[in-house]
């Protein structure tokens, strides 16, 4: 069975190869029948008997172990039918092979006789070939003479046909000239030129040239005339200094003449714009001149100038905006017109030949830049003296809108001119305009605070004016009527200047706003915003209010207060507030509104606070020294004028003496209103009325016992010098603070004081004497409640007293308990 | 009579606290150096009392003579003895106050209350101003100061009450000048034709209390007032004040130039207190001591002395807080340039030294 496996396998392969040879050939022809290679993952089992590594002995053992005797019947009988299968097989395959091979050994011995016969022949066309060459060869050989003939005719044509262009020139030029052909002229002058220049010397052609010459000469001058008129248009134009160039027209002559030109039309624009500057309130109809001059140049001009010029203007001159808009239309727009055309004439014009070499680009250039220059600044001076004449600060969209689109029009230049200064110019102008714009803003702003205060002034002097005609006596009942309006005109005041402020400040942004084309220039990013108006305009306006605060302490100080003392307390709060909150509140509005990014130093907000609270101070010191000394002159008039000496037994309070309790209440009202009540001594808050009459009579006994008892003269300045000893020196005129006892303390010491010095000037008689005690009696029953410290006011009285008894006569003082009824009674 | 409190002696300072009173509280106001005397110390203190004759008392040396009366003026001659100047021993004397020989009275009843009384500055002390209403009284003491009469009068018209509330004879101009004081204003008086020739409206605020003329420059002029303020002019330019201090707290009532070095300048006022300050940038030296101005060579040399030390600023030097009342009168000292005293209301003369220090820096 071993033997009939191995002659299934030799059939296939060449007996002679070995085992793995055998695997090559094999799997190669696996590869060309398209097989593909999975037999070889079981390939290494050696009981596949289908697989390359089959070991007959392994897997007979391996049947004999495993299968029980049928089954290895089967399995043999399986074996011996499948190896005749593959026998035929093989007998097939090999009978098909033989026949194959056979007919390939037929096929080769029939093409062996076809080819025998193809080489006969290919040698048959070869001769063919030769014969064919030496026949062409032979003809072209007896065609050479004619052929050399014809050549000859043919130049001598072309020759005479030259010649006749050039007879016929002059004609031809006339004849361009009286069409109008004038390109078509210089081109066949520019052809027939070279010629005539060679062959000058024979009389005829420099007839010829003469004759091309003159025509030429004639045709350049209507060219020029043409180019002079100048109503022709841009391509005209263009089409014009081309020939010209090409007529060996000095280049540079005609530059001048076309920018003569240019410039002609446009300063008759910028003299449009000066007579609208000039009578801006008349109908300014030098624009409808300028309209006429250039019809058509602009296509833009025409409809924007008709209706700014005839209707518009009329009225009381065109603002800004018109202004500017036709600058831009009709000025600027022109300037671009003719900068373009310029350029597209001279500069960027493909060069041909001769005219290359000229350099005409870089002259041209440099008078375009001087042209340019020159008529921008005109311009601009023109522009800048516009907005000089914007005064007025109401709308600042407007002149915004103006100078934006002034600037945005320029950009238009600095494209068509990258290198000219004119776009820098004009950004100059407007950070000018924006500078001034900012000035002009403080001055409103100031000129607004002197405005609202003038306001203020008025309203708190007319109800005053109004009531107290109306009720002579009430001095009280006046100022009731007037100072309830106080805290709400101190609102309204600071709400206004806010208002204002905030309003300018929106204007101001205008500058900065996105849409703008100047916005994002340096200046306006960073200097603008925090020098301009962080500084120049908020800054400045909050030193302006603490400064023109402190001027109003001064100037009014010395021509004795022409200032109403209530405006004073009222600036006093104002300042106040603004250094505890509305300073750092409109310094971070403003930050924020403009992101000011500080690359300069900036006043810090503690510095401007620390300015307003000095201004707050000053105003309130002098709002003290006013007041307390409209009452120092009260006292002042009723201790000169009266004849003390001879003076009747006192009855009543003195009047003055009532009004200066009166007016002390009353400025305690009006201070009440606007100021805190402030800290007093704690026991004043419990002293009554009775025990401290109980308290001065006790001492005023002790203190004028030695006028009774001359004997103890010592013990009384004993006395009174102890007492000065404990007690602590007043200051007079001392600073302030912010609350309403404060400043009551510090009108009242001054007016007692100025009655202390009057009253040790003057001679007293007995009753006298006595009139002044009930009145510093009658001044102590109101005053202590007003100070911080009563003691004070007792202190202050004594002296009174004591220096008037000094000062008297006959010395006698009155009964504590008859002052005491004649105070109660008045 | 007198009575003194405890002296204060040291090498440095000189104080002196000393009251003035006589029966009853007195109450002082007038205060006077002895000009015409130069060897001793000598301030001449006025009362001001209704009930008593009014003393004008001595001090720690003695003396006066001038008054202070209310509606009255008068001149009086000082007792021989201490003309002759025999004041070894002055605490004694001083419990003898000897009266004054009254010499004539100044009769002006016509023309109503003193402010003030002046004696000529320079010549023979024959010719005395007084200052009553609104007249100027230019009078002449004849047969050896017994008799006044009225040589020639001015007076002042205007609206309302005017008073004049304080004079100075100018020592300059050979004594052909006076400035007064009327409420705001200060005017300037020609002696010769008895017309005013400036006037500064308006110089303070309120009341000018007194007035001093520069003694080294002639146009030169402070004038203290109700303001607090001691404003210094050059009355050549009287529309603005040349400078002009605030330091008092409340009316200032005397200012005082110091008569040989004027940088010094003396105020007093009802604050209770007393401020000497050292104008050096008015004064006649401003570039410290011994600059002459005429001589311009001198004066840079002594510039580039002045470069070694540091220049005087115009400072307060000192205030003196003594007294207890309101000061009226501050006086130097006509002997001793560097003692001055201030008297207040309670009748309480201090007298205090310009610091040492400050001393030798002016002469030094």
């Amino acid at each position: 069975r071993r033997n009939e496996i191995n002659v299934t396998k030799y059939s296939t392969t060449p007996p002679d190869s070995d085992p793995t040879g055998r695997r090559q050939v094999h799997s190669m022809l696996k590869l060309y029948y398209g097989m593909n290679e999975e037999g070889k993952v079981e390939s290494l089992d050696p009981c596949d008997i289908n697989g390359p590594h089959f070991d007959p002995e392994v897997y007979l053992n391996k049947l004999r172990k495993e299968c029980s005797l049928g089954e290895l019947m089967d399995h043999e009988s399986c074996t011996v039918k499948q190896i005749r299968s593959l026998d035929s097989d093989m007998q097939t395959l090999v009978y098909e092979n033989y026949n194959k091979f056979i007919s390939a050994t037929d096929t080769i011995r029939k093409m062996k006789n076809d080819f025998k016969k193809m080489e006969d022949e290919m040698d048959c066309l070869s001769a063919n070939m030769a014969a064919i060459t030496e026949f062409s060869a032979h003809i072209s050989g007896t065609l050479q003479d004619q052929h050399a003939q014809i050549t000859k005719l043919s130049g001598v044509h072309t020759l005479l046909r030259k010649l006749q262009f050039l007879f016929e020139l002059p004609a031809r030029l006339n004849k361009c000239l009286e069409l109008q052909a004038y390109a078509q002229a210089v081109s066949a002058h520019r052809r027939a030129r070279c010629v005539l220049q060679q062959y000058s010397h024979m009389p005829s052609f420099r007839g010829i040239q003469d004759d091309c010459h003159v025509i030429m000469e004639q045709l350049a001058q209507q060219l020029r005339q043409k180019f002079r008129d100048g109503g022709s248009s841009a391509k005209d134009l263009s089409e014009c200094v081309e020939l010209l160039l090409q007529l060996d027209e000095p280049a540079e002559e005609l530059c001048d003449k076309f920018l003569s030109h240019a410039q002609s039309r446009l300063e008759a624009d910028l003299q449009g714009l000066e007579a609208e500057l000039i009578d801006s309130l008349v109908t300014d109809t030098g624009g409808g001149l300028v309209q006429k001059t250039n019809p058509g140049s602009n296509p833009v001009s025409p409809s924007s100038s008709s209706t700014t010029n005839p209707f518009l203007s009329p009225t009381a001159g065109t603002d800004i905006l018109e202004f500017i808009d036709r600058g831009c239309n009709e000025f600027v727009s022109n300037l671009c017109l003719v900068i373009a055309s310029y350029q597209e004439l001279f500069i960027n014009h493909p060069q041909e030949g001769e005219l290359a070499s000229k350099k005409i680009p870089e002259m041209a250039n440099g008078k375009l830049h001087v042209f340019v220059d020159t008529l921008a600044a005109r311009y601009f001076s023109l522009v800048e003296r516009r907005i000089q004449e914007e005064k007025g600060v109401g709308d600042n969209s407007l002149l915004v809108r103006a100078l934006d689109r002034f600037h945005r029009r320029l950009q238009a230049i600095s494209k068509l001119l990258p290198g000219s200064a004119v776009p820098s110019q004009g950004t100059e102008i407007v950070v000018r305009a924006a500078r001034e714009r900012i000035k002009q803003y403080l001055s409103a702003l100031q000129t607004f605070y002197h405005d609202s205060l003038t306001d203020v002034r008025q309203a708190l002097a007319a109800p005053r004016l109004s009531v107290g005609g109306a009720s002579a006596s009430g001095g009280g009942a006046t100022s009731k009527d007037a100072t309830p309006s106080l805290p709400e005109l101190l609102t309204s005041l600071s709400n206004f200047i806010l208002n204002q402020l905030k309003s300018v400040l929106a204007s101001v942004h205008l500058f900065t706003a996105k849409d703008i084309t100047f916005s994002n220039k340096p200046y306006f990013k960073g200097e603008f915003c925090s020098q301009g108006v962080r500084e120049g305009l908020v800054v400045s306006f909050i030193k302006f209010i603490c400064q023109s605060s402190r001027q109003y302490c001064e100037s009014a100080g010395d021509r004795g207060g022409s200032t109403p003392p209530a405006l004073l307390l009222l600036l006093s709060r104002l300042c106040l507030d603004y250094e505890t909150s509305t300073i750092s509140y409109i310094l971070t509005l403003t930050d924020e509104q403009f992101l000011v990014q500080h690359h300069t130093p900036v006043t810090p907000v503690t510095a401007l606070c620390a300015e307003a609270r000095e201004a707050a101070q000053k105003l309130l010191n002098h709002y003290v020294k006013v007041q307390g000394l409209i009452i120092s002159q009260m006292l002042r008039k009723s201790v000169e004028t009266r004849d003390w000496v001879n003076t009747i037994e006192p009855r009543n309070v003195r009047a003055v003496m009532k009004r200066v309790v009166e007016d002390t209440t009353s400025i305690d009202v009006q201070v009440g209103l606007l100021y805190e009540e402030g800290v007093r001594k704690a026991h004043s808050s419990d002293s009554s009325k009775r025990t401290f009459s109980v308290y001065s009579s006790s001492r005023q006994q002790i203190r004028y016992a030695p006028s009774y008892t001359p004997s103890a003269p010592m013990d009384t300045s004993l006395l009174s010098n102890i007492h000065k000893l404990f007690s602590e020196r007043i200051d007079i005129f001392s600073p302030v603070e912010f609350n309403k006892v404060s400043v009551l303390t510090g009108i009242i010491k001054i007016s007692l004081k100025t009655f202390l010095e009057c009253v040790r000037l003057r001679t007293f008689g007995r009753y006298g004497l006595q009139q002044i005690q009930v009145d510093c009696h009658y001044l102590q029953m109101y005053l202590w409640r007003f100070v911080s410290d009563e003691n004070l006011v007792h202190f202050l009285l004594d002296e009174i007293v004591g220096s008037a008894a000094h000062r008297c006569l006959d010395p006698s003082p009155m009964e504590q308990s008859v002052i005491e009824v004649i105070c109660e009674r008045g | 009579m007198e009575r003194c409190f405890p002296f204060q002696t040291s090498v440095t300072v000189y104080k002196a606290y000393t009251r003035v009173e006589s029966d009853a509280n007195t109450i002082a106001r007038a205060l006077t150096a002895q000009t015409a005397e130069t060897d001793a110390i000598r301030f001449l203190v006025g009362t001001q009392s209704l009930k008593f004759d009014n003393q004008i008392t001595n001090e720690p040396k003695r003396l006066s003579s001038e008054n202070r009366v209310l509606t009255c003026a008068a001149v009086w001659r000082m007792p021989p003895e201490w003309e002759s100047g025999s004041h070894e021993s002055p605490d004694d004397s001083s419990n003898n106050p000897q009266t004054l020989e009254l010499l004539c009275h100044l009769d002006n009843t016509a023309h109503g209350s003193v402010a003030c009384v002046l004696w000529e500055p320079l010549g023979d002390g024959k010719r005395v101003i007084s200052l009553a209403e609104n007249h100027v009284l230019l009078w002449d003491l004849q047969e050896s100061s017994t008799k006044a009469t009225i040589s020639s009068t001015a007076t002042l018209e205007g609206k309302g009450q005017l008073k004049f509330t304080a004079g100075k004879w100018s020592p300059h101009h050979n004594s052909t000048q006076l400035v007064t004081a009327n409420d705001t204003a200060i005017r300037g008086w020609d002696l010769r034709s008895m017309s005013q020739i400036y006037c500064i409206e308006n110089a303070h605020g309120q009341l000018v209390r007194d007035l001093d003329f520069n003694p080294n420059k002639q146009y030169y002029l402070a004038s203290c007032g109700d303001d607090c303020k001691v404003k210094f002019w050059d009355v050549r330019h009287i529309n603005e004040p040349v400078k002009c201090l605030e330091e008092h707290s409340h009316w200032v009532w005397s200012v005082r130039y110091n008569h040989s070095h004027d940088q010094l300048l003396l105020t007093g006022s009802s604050d209770s207190r007393v401020i000497l300050s050292n104008m050096v940038s008015i004064s006649s030296e401003p570039f410290g001591h011994l600059v002459d101005d005429d001589d311009l060579s001198d004066n840079e040399e002594n510039q580039q002395e002045d470069k070694g030390k540091e220049p005087l600023q115009d400072s307060i030097i000192a205030t003196y807080e003594e007294h207890e009342d309101s000061v009226y009168a501050v006086e130097w000292s006509a002997a001793d340039p560097w003692l001055f005293a201030s008297l207040s209301y309670d009748g309480r003369l201090v007298i205090n030294r310009v610091p040492r220090a400050l001393k030798y820096r002016i002469l030094l």
